[in-house]
């Protein structure tokens, strides 16, 4: 399977495979939020920085970078994920879900928020708000992976989202208020 | 990050041209979930000028193999190994591991082949700067005089003493899982003791592995007493850290003595610790809080300390001795 062509000048004189893309900027498809979109990134480009940066989705955020605070949390194919430590290239053929497309998943846009939205607002669960959307991505996650039992349960299951602000028992709060109509 | 260049590979045909890819050029690295390759490579600890995505090679689910143990594909996700009946029902210890690592989203994304493959935590080694002789065979070992609280006491060398930090490798040597490989023109299968290299004269060799070499599945034996074993983790925080100190344990009592006894140590070791001493002095004898002391002094006997982590023998004595007092009072007469 392995092309040879000696003359191209990898180290080991192994030539760019037919379907090798980059390190220059290649086209890339993205499903998100139930939309194909269409990004020329470098394979290096995270799904953070395709989302951010290319499609002006900035719910998720850039805390670390480094897949400890989870402020980048998303859904790939409806699992939550460390959008920093995923590289965007490999999400074609997935299906992306930021914090843009909770409230209305079924693309009719009437406005109304999904219900653990709702809750962290009702429940006062941030204070700074940064950590916010990759919480509130977790936290679905958190209910219907069947982890929002009880208190101990949610901070367990959501030990990967980091607020500096310390909104952790409103954050558990709106969980625990939302948990049944997630 | 540095650039890189990119290549998708699928379908049954994949397997052998991921590897044939990775084989024929050193610069290419494989990428499955990339929790440990996308981190490192941003910090610019590794450095390939190419990815192989090998996420989409028919690789992943928990089977049943005909001598009654599990076949975990290397790419089941540590979230799907955890959540597999036959896993919870067989392997506790194992599944119990898996669910204190790391966070929802990263066991998610993790790869089991991935888990085994992962790099230290040691902070010098990631730091991408310091003298570290996994990274630069021969710089020499900051960590030798530097922080060194989270590091290993048992199977360090004076090169090396950066702990081992998967959870779910602990519980897969107390079991002799098998880890399983593709190469360019063989499959081998490696004892999972022969597969975690200890540092001596060569940190930089973790593995066996040849580069290009492949990890298709783990074979995880399942043997009876395994139903009844636990994972002890201890850590700075309740959550999502790595372990000061892990005990994977599954003990069987007959008549008050031990008939059948599996520990394996996390969090102290430069490799998954297989605490064999412990083992030995526990078969046949007495399932009593001094017989279980006894075995973890003797397991701990040879640990070499630095300042910083001079507690950590101690910490796992007790954290041993717990989780057998605890494995003995839950019942395990079978």
């Amino acid at each position: 399977m392995t092309v040879r062509t000696p003359d191209t000048g990898r180290a080991t004189g192994t030539g760019p495979e037919a379907d090798e893309r980059g390190p220059e900027p290649v086209g890339v498809r993205l499903d998100v939020n139930g939309v194909q979109r269409h990004v020329e990134i470098e394979p290096r480009v995270s799904l953070l920085g395709a989302l951010r940066d290319e499609l002006q989705l900035t719910g998720a955020k850039r805390g670390c970078d480094q897949g400890t605070c989870g402020a980048c949390t998303v859904w790939v194919d409806g699992r939550r994920v460390l959008a920093c430590l995923t590289l965007a290239i490999t999400c074609e053929d997935a299906e992306v879900t930021t914090v843009e497309g909770l409230a209305t998943p079924d693309g009719t846009g009437d406005g109304r928020l999904h219900p653990m939205q709702e809750e962290f607002i009702r429940q006062d669960a941030f204070q700074c708000g940064y950590c916010t959307p990759g919480q509130i991505m977790s936290a679905v996650g958190c209910v219907r992976e069947g982890h929002a039992g009880d208190d101990g349960e949610i901070k367990e299951w959501m030990s990967g989202n980091i607020c500096r602000c310390a909104a952790y028992p409103h954050i558990r709060a709106a969980i625990r208020a939302a948990r049944d109509r997630v | 990050m540095r650039p890189i260049s990119y290549v998708r590979t699928e379908g049954a045909d994949g397997i052998d041209r991921a590897v044939g890819l990775v084989t024929a050029d050193p610069d290419s690295h494989f990428l499955a979930g990339g929790t440990t390759e996308v981190d490192l490579l941003r910090q610019h600890v590794l450095a390939p000028n190419r990815l192989v995505d090998i996420n989409r090679l028919p690789l992943s689910g928990v089977e049943e193999l005909p001598d009654g143990g599990l076949r975990i594909g290397a790419l089941t996700r540590m979230s799907e190994v955890a959540a597999a009946p036959a896993v919870q029902e067989r392997l506790p210890m194992v599944a119990r591991a898996l669910v204190l690592g790391a966070s929802a989203q990263l066991r998610h994304m993790a790869s089991m082949g991935g888990n085994m493959m992962q790099k230290v935590r040691c902070g010098y080694y990631r730091d991408g700067e310091s003298p570290c002789n996994k990274r630069e065979p021969g710089a020499g070992c900051a960590a030798l005089g530097g922080v060194s609280r989270t590091h290993a006491v048992l199977g360090t060398s004076e090169h090396c003493i950066a702990t081992h930090p998967s959870d779910v490798a602990v519980p897969l040597v107390a079991l002799d899982a098998v880890i399983r490989t593709r190469t360019a023109d063989s499959e081998r299968a490696y004892a999972i003791d022969e597969f975690f290299l200890p540092p001596g004269d060569t940190p930089d060799r973790e593995h066996p592995l040849t580069h290009g070499e492949l990890i298709t599945a783990i074979d995880v034996p399942t043997p009876p007493l395994a139903r009844r074993s636990l994972y002890l983790k201890v850590r700075d925080r309740e959550s999502y850290e790595f372990a000061l100190v892990s005990v994977a344990a599954a003990l069987e009592v007959r008549d008050g003595k031990v008939s059948g006894v599996r520990i394996a140590l996390g969090g102290v070791g430069t490799r998954p610790w297989r605490a064999r001493r412990a083992e030995d002095a526990l078969v046949g004898g007495p399932a009593t809080t001094a017989s279980f002391d006894l075995a973890a002094r003797a397991e701990l006997a040879e640990a070499r300390t630095t300042p910083m982590n001079a507690f950590k023998p101690e910490l796992a004595r007790r954290t041993l001795v717990r989780a057998l007092e605890t494995l003995t009072r839950d019942g395990s007469q079978s």
